[in-house]
């Protein structure tokens, strides 16, 4: 956190961003507005047709906006759209690779696209610096002995691995990710985000994923969550736990008459239900309990996961 | 320079992607041999044993143009839902002009569409049609040439369509009838007034006339087989090139921008 304090200027900046898909009646993005600082881990919350995909295509200058504006490392997403390519890596939903292509080639054309070497019909004619790149970052995902092979013969937490290694190679300041580990086993998934944890470690890559794991999101900077278009809440994963879900308190006694009492003559305000509910604000469980006399027969603290408090934002009405 | 390198990379990658799949390759060729051996040899025996017609010369020459103009031009037109596919998707957010998008793919699918025309020279040998040197160099050039047409058709079409659905109905009814106008295999010399018209607005016609002016240059049969000379068609489908492409690039790289 004291690292992305220190770079606080904002490196995504998305104010009052609208699209509207020609012939639709609503907006596909509603107005939304959000500040991503550098180095931060960002991600976007959201059920299916929330406005994810559409908001990170926009961003991603595959789809213009209806209004509003985006800066991303500076550069205006409509002005200078080549500019803000050249500054981004992107992880596809749908995998991004040619299957009948070798790893390699995959790679080298990718480098070619982005200026950062000519064009060379076969790896071995290719620059020493390209080989010398190309053969640290196999190594470092343990795909070195694989280059060579085409991408088909790949499972698919090794074709991630290998987006991955892609698209850092042209050392983008943001890396969008579109759902990056749907599909994956367990371990693939652990495997990648220990190695995108890596990568934000050494390069300080700001990271922007879209996911509906919420497990993933519970590391992040910073949670937007988004449904019907619009951002229902913001911040941090801890801050958008307390804005959206309510920390409490279960206690019970033999004697519930007794506690009720008590309950009442400390002004600790409760509801009763199969139990007495004391809603908490802060730490103030060990207060309340060193108040209460009655012999307590139950004491449970209830803490929201962020996944209730997703669901609770986006359950319909 | 990046430009450019950028545009070898993307034309690069459409051959080699053709070379690393064998079915493609071998399913790319089965009409060619079906024009050429079947209906070129039915023809032949039914019709041109006795008359002064040689049918099989005649569809080669129409398939080798017709497959090569037809290749590249749906080659092109792949584009409509590449930003979906594989590689093609890092393409379109890749910091290159969409200029050199166009570009690349148009030489990438000349150059699938070339790697095919070995294959088509093959099963003319095959069915019985024997060239000289000098008619190999022509029709590797003509090739070209109809494959940068072909592809250009294939812009003008492409800056058309929406999405795929819209392609896949389209396509067989801009190209199936294109092969009948443009005398592939039946000859066109004279033909109704609506009919001729129809034939005159079809690019495919002069693709299949350039590639005769050039084989049957000094043969007898040339004046059976051929409709207009070299300069009229290699003008009309310069002009053609020329219109296609500047429209239909600028209609494409707008409709990017407004999605």
């Amino acid at each position: 956190m004291a690292e992305t304090t220190l770079k606080a200027q904002p490196i995504i900046e998305v104010e009052n961003l609208t699209k509207r898909y020609r012939g639709a009646k609503d907006s596909a993005v509603n107005a939304i507005s959000f500040s991503v600082r550098a180095g931060e881990f960002f991600t976007l919350l959201g059920p299916n047709g929330a406005g994810k995909t559409t908001t990170i295509s926009i961003l991603t200058t595959t789809l213009n906006p209806t209004a509003g504006a985006v800066r991303i490392a500076g550069y205006d997403i409509r002005r200078a759209a080549s500019a803000v390519r050249q500054n981004i890596g992107i992880i596809f939903q749908q995998p991004s690779l040619d299957f009948n292509l070798t790893a390699e080639e995959n790679v080298r054309f990718h480098a070619v696209l982005y200026g950062l070497y000519p064009f060379r019909p076969t790896f071995s004619t290719m620059p020493r610096a390209y080989k010398q790149q190309v053969s640290e970052l196999a190594a470092l995902l343990g795909l070195e002995h694989e280059m060579s092979k085409t991408v088909k013969k790949f499972s698919g937490g090794m074709r991630r691995k290998l987006e991955i290694i892609r698209s850092l190679l042209h050392k983008p300041s943001v890396l969008f990710l579109d759902e990056p580990t749907a599909g994956l086993d367990p371990v693939s998934r652990r495997t990648l985000w220990e190695y995108l944890r890596q990568v934000r470690r050494e390069q300080g890559t700001t990271i922007f994923l879209t996911t509906h794991y919420l497990d993933e999101a519970e590391e992040a900077d910073q949670t937007c969550i988004i449904n019907h278009g619009r951002i229902v809440a913001s911040g941090s994963p801890e801050q958008v736990k307390s804005q959206l879900t309510e920390t409490y308190l279960l206690i019970d006694a033999e004697n519930r008459s007794q506690l009720r009492e008590e309950l009442r003559r400390l002004k600790i305000e409760f509801t009763e239900t199969t139990s007495f509910k004391i809603k908490l604000r802060g730490g103030e469980v060990q207060r309340i309990i060193k108040a209460i006399e009655t012999p307590l027969s139950l004491v449970k603290t209830h803490d929201p996961s962020l996944e209730d408090a997703y669901l609770e934002i986006i359950k319909e009405p | 320079m990046r430009e450019i390198y950028a545009v070898l990379t993307l034309a690069y990658r459409d051959l080699l992607k053709l070379l690393r799949d064998p079915t493609r390759l071998i399913s790319e060729l089965m009409f060619p041999l079906l024009f050429i051996v079947v209906l070129g040899g039915s023809l032949q025996s039914t019709f041109g044993t006795g008359s002064s017609f040689d049918y099989i010369t005649y569809v080669f020459t129409g398939v080798f143009a017709q497959t090569l103009f037809q290749s590249a031009s749906m080659g092109v037109v792949s584009l409509i839902d590449d930003r979906e596919n594989d590689f093609s998707q890092e393409v379109f957010v890749s910091p290159i002009s969409r200029y050199t998008i166009i570009l690349g793919k148009i030489l990438g699918e000349t150059l699938v569409a070339m790697t095919q025309a070995l294959g088509i020279l093959v099963f003319g040998f095959l069915a019985g049609v024997r060239f000289s040197f000098g008619q190999l160099i022509g029709l590797g050039w003509s090739g070209i040439v109809i494959c940068l047409f072909g592809a250009a058709f294939g812009v003008i079409i492409l800056s058309n369509l929406n999405n795929r659905r819209t392609a896949d109905q389209v396509f067989p009814y801009i190209m199936l009838p294109q092969f009948f106008l443009a005398g592939v295999f039946n000859p066109i010399r004279s033909l109704p007034w609506y009919l001729d018209f129809l034939s005159r607005i079809s690019p495919m016609r002069y693709a299949v006339d350039l590639t005769r002016d050039i084989f049957y240059l000094g043969r007898t049969d040339y004046v059976n087989a051929v409709l207009q000379g070299p300069v009229y068609n290699l003008t009309l489908m310069t002009v053609a090139f020329l219109v296609f492409l500047f429209i239909g690039t600028f209609l494409f790289v707008r409709k990017e921008q407004n999605r």
